[in-house]
């Protein structure tokens, strides 16, 4: 885990559960015990089989819902006052993009109704649109535009106010896979231009291998953290669609799909053989 | 409502069914068209065709009778739309008074279909800020349409009557607005509630993580969103009001409107029958009003009804 002290942590999770209340009072503990504190400008990866609580702790640093005991801090503050102070930039699975909107007016939309000017969202938007390359895009409707290219608008709504946090949930988990790859590269670039801690949520392995700094292993009922691996794939300038083919990239897919099964697998594929 | 008139310019990938567009808008009206003559035919053919005292089983009369009292010719009915209204001084064409009171009818029904959308829309607003809310009210939106028009006329009417502050007094025609909104404000409530519900968990989570309040995200979210819901709900309430207003101005017995003028002439029918049938055209004109109304609205809102819901 990291060393870095509290007050500068983009988000320290201590000692977290969430348990849901369900009908006739059936409780059901979606996380347990959660420990984790996300460095500034880190990649952080969460993943898990499903109900393993990941979704649901990005929602806690997210605000979007409340923890049953323990405690979220986002750059020293609470959750709460994070979210309404906007240090995060949230992109979710579905792209959820306004149908009304343009792709400039979606990706103004946090600046508008944070009442910045006209010219300066304007500005702004360009940008973004540059940073995902869709600045022939700017004034065609959603509907309009692929998957891909959707999700490229909610990231670069997401990046609108430069959060130093970016929360992801599996933004990438609705697209092919060859537009998944690409999708990856333009992430670490973007994160590595913005400078932005990353807290992502995945369930693919190769994606959170070649994405993270980080890669958090949770299990599922109740949700834990089985433990977190260090992924040292170098730079982002190195990280290139090169490392995909890289046998150290193989070693940590197999490292965390070991951790992930919580067993010595048996003839993973590419590891022994290279 | 299934395609939206008016040309979206700033398309850029354009979309598939740019081109024949023109084509298909001669075909619709077509169609509209040849709806109406196929109707226009097969009252003349049935008139042409069947017995004149109708097709009777045993006591019931299943087929209607076929006499130029009963089922005067389409030309006849046009025709008298171009005559006079009686034989007396006052006489106008028909087609004039008519017009006249259909303007009138017009008038109201949009009285009631503006208080209309307004309470619904309040209503569904209401429902939609208050869980509570939606359980108390919604039954009773649902009850209030159980209750025959004919029966709160009169209410509304000696209720309207005991109305008096300042100068204001209640007049007959509020009371027929007062119905039509009645009927006008059901359609809406329930399609503003459901439009107003209709932005996904991800949408609302957005303006939750951008810290933006109930007021702003029913302003800027779901209001939006609700236009393909409450478009169709619109038209709906439309419709009623104008029938509301029609039948209200007959149970109220106010004068000046189509249905009081539906009232009259059917009592000259027997000397007159194909004066019956103008006030009729009249009302399928303020329908017809109406509906190109809504149709004119949903092309102001076009922006808001991309990706619509089939209604």
């Amino acid at each position: 885990m990291s060393d870095a002290p509290a007050a500068s942590a983009a988000v320290e999770v201590v000692g977290v559960d969430k348990i849901f209340v369900g009908k006739k009072k059936a409780t059901v503990t979606a996380l347990e015990n959660i420990d984790l504190t996300v460095a500034p400008g880190e990649f952080v990866s969460l993943i898990g089989p499903s109900g393993c609580g990941k979704s649901t702790l990005l929602r806690l640093i997210a605000d979007l819902d409340a923890p049953t005991t323990g405690a979220i801090t986002v750059f020293g503050k609470t959750a709460r006052q994070a979210r309404i102070d906007q240090e995060y930039g949230i992109a979710f699975q579905q792209a959820g993009l306004l149908p009304w909107r343009t792709v400039a007016g979606n990706i103004e939309l946090p600046l508008e109704l944070h009442g910045v000017a006209g010219p300066a969202r304007k500005a702004r938007s360009a940008e973004l649109l540059a940073l995902v390359g869709l600045s022939d895009f700017a004034e065609s409707y959603p509907d309009q535009l692929s998957g891909g290219m959707q999700q490229r608008v909610a990231i670069a709504r997401s990046l609108a106010e430069s959060p130093r946090l970016l929360l992801m949930d599996e933004p990438f988990g609705a697209l092919d896979e060859m537009t998944r790859e690409r999708m990856q590269t333009e992430l670490v670039r973007i994160t590595a231009e913005t400078g932005a801690a990353v807290v992502f949520v995945t369930h693919s392995i190769p994606e959170a291998v070649y994405l993270s700094n980080r890669v958090v292993v949770m299990s599922p009922r109740p949700g834990r953290i089985r433990d977190i691996l260090t992924v040292s794939l170098g730079s982002a300038a190195e990280r290139t669609d090169q490392l995909r083919e890289n046998e150290a990239f193989f070693e940590n897919v197999s490292r965390v799909r070991e951790l992930l099964h919580g067993e010595a697998p048996v003839g993973i594929r590419g590891v022994e053989t290279r | 409502m299934t395609a939206a008139p008016g040309s979206s310019t700033r398309a850029k990938p354009p979309r598939p069914n740019d081109a024949p567009r023109g084509n298909a808008a001669l075909k619709r009206v077509a169609f509209g068209v040849g709806g109406v003559l196929l109707l226009v035919a097969l009252w003349e053919l049935y008139k042409a065709v069947g017995p004149a005292e109708g097709v009777v089983v045993g006591d019931l009369t299943i087929l209607p009778r076929t006499t130029d009292l009963a089922m005067p010719h389409v030309w006849d009915m046009i025709t008298r739309l171009f005559g006079e209204t009686g034989s007396g001084r006052n006489a106008v064409p028909v087609w004039s008074a008519v017009l006249e009171a259909s303007v009138f009818t017009l008038g109201v029904a949009a009285v009631g279909w503006v208080v209309g959308v307004v309470v619904g829309m309040l209503l569904a607003v209401l429902m939609q800020r208050f869980r509570t809310a939606e359980s108390a009210v919604l039954p009773w939106i649902i009850l209030s349409q159980t209750v025959p028009l004919i029966a709160i006329a009169p209410l509304v009417r000696r209720w309207g009557s005991q109305l008096e502050f300042g100068d204001f007094t209640w007049e007959n025609w509020m009371s027929v607005a007062v119905i039509a909104s009645y009927l006008a404000f059901f359609p809406v409530s329930i399609g503003a509630l459901r439009g107003l519900n209709s932005p996904d968990a991800n949408h609302v989570e957005l303006f939750r993580s951008y810290g933006i309040g109930w007021w702003k995200t029913l302003i800027r979210l779901r209001l939006p969103a609700s236009v393909p819901y409450l478009l169709p709900a619109l038209r709906l309430a439309a419709a009623n009001a104008v029938i509301g207003t029609v039948v209200a101005e007959v149970s109220i017995g106010l004068r000046g409107g189509i249905g009081r003028m539906i009232i009259e002439y059917a009592q000259q029918a027997s000397g007159d029958p194909a004066k019956t049938w103008a006030p009729i055209f009249g009302a399928i004109a303020v329908g017809l009003v109406a509906a190109g109304f809504i149709a004119l609205l949903g092309v102001l809102l076009r922006r808001y009804r991309r990706g619509e819901v089939p209604a």
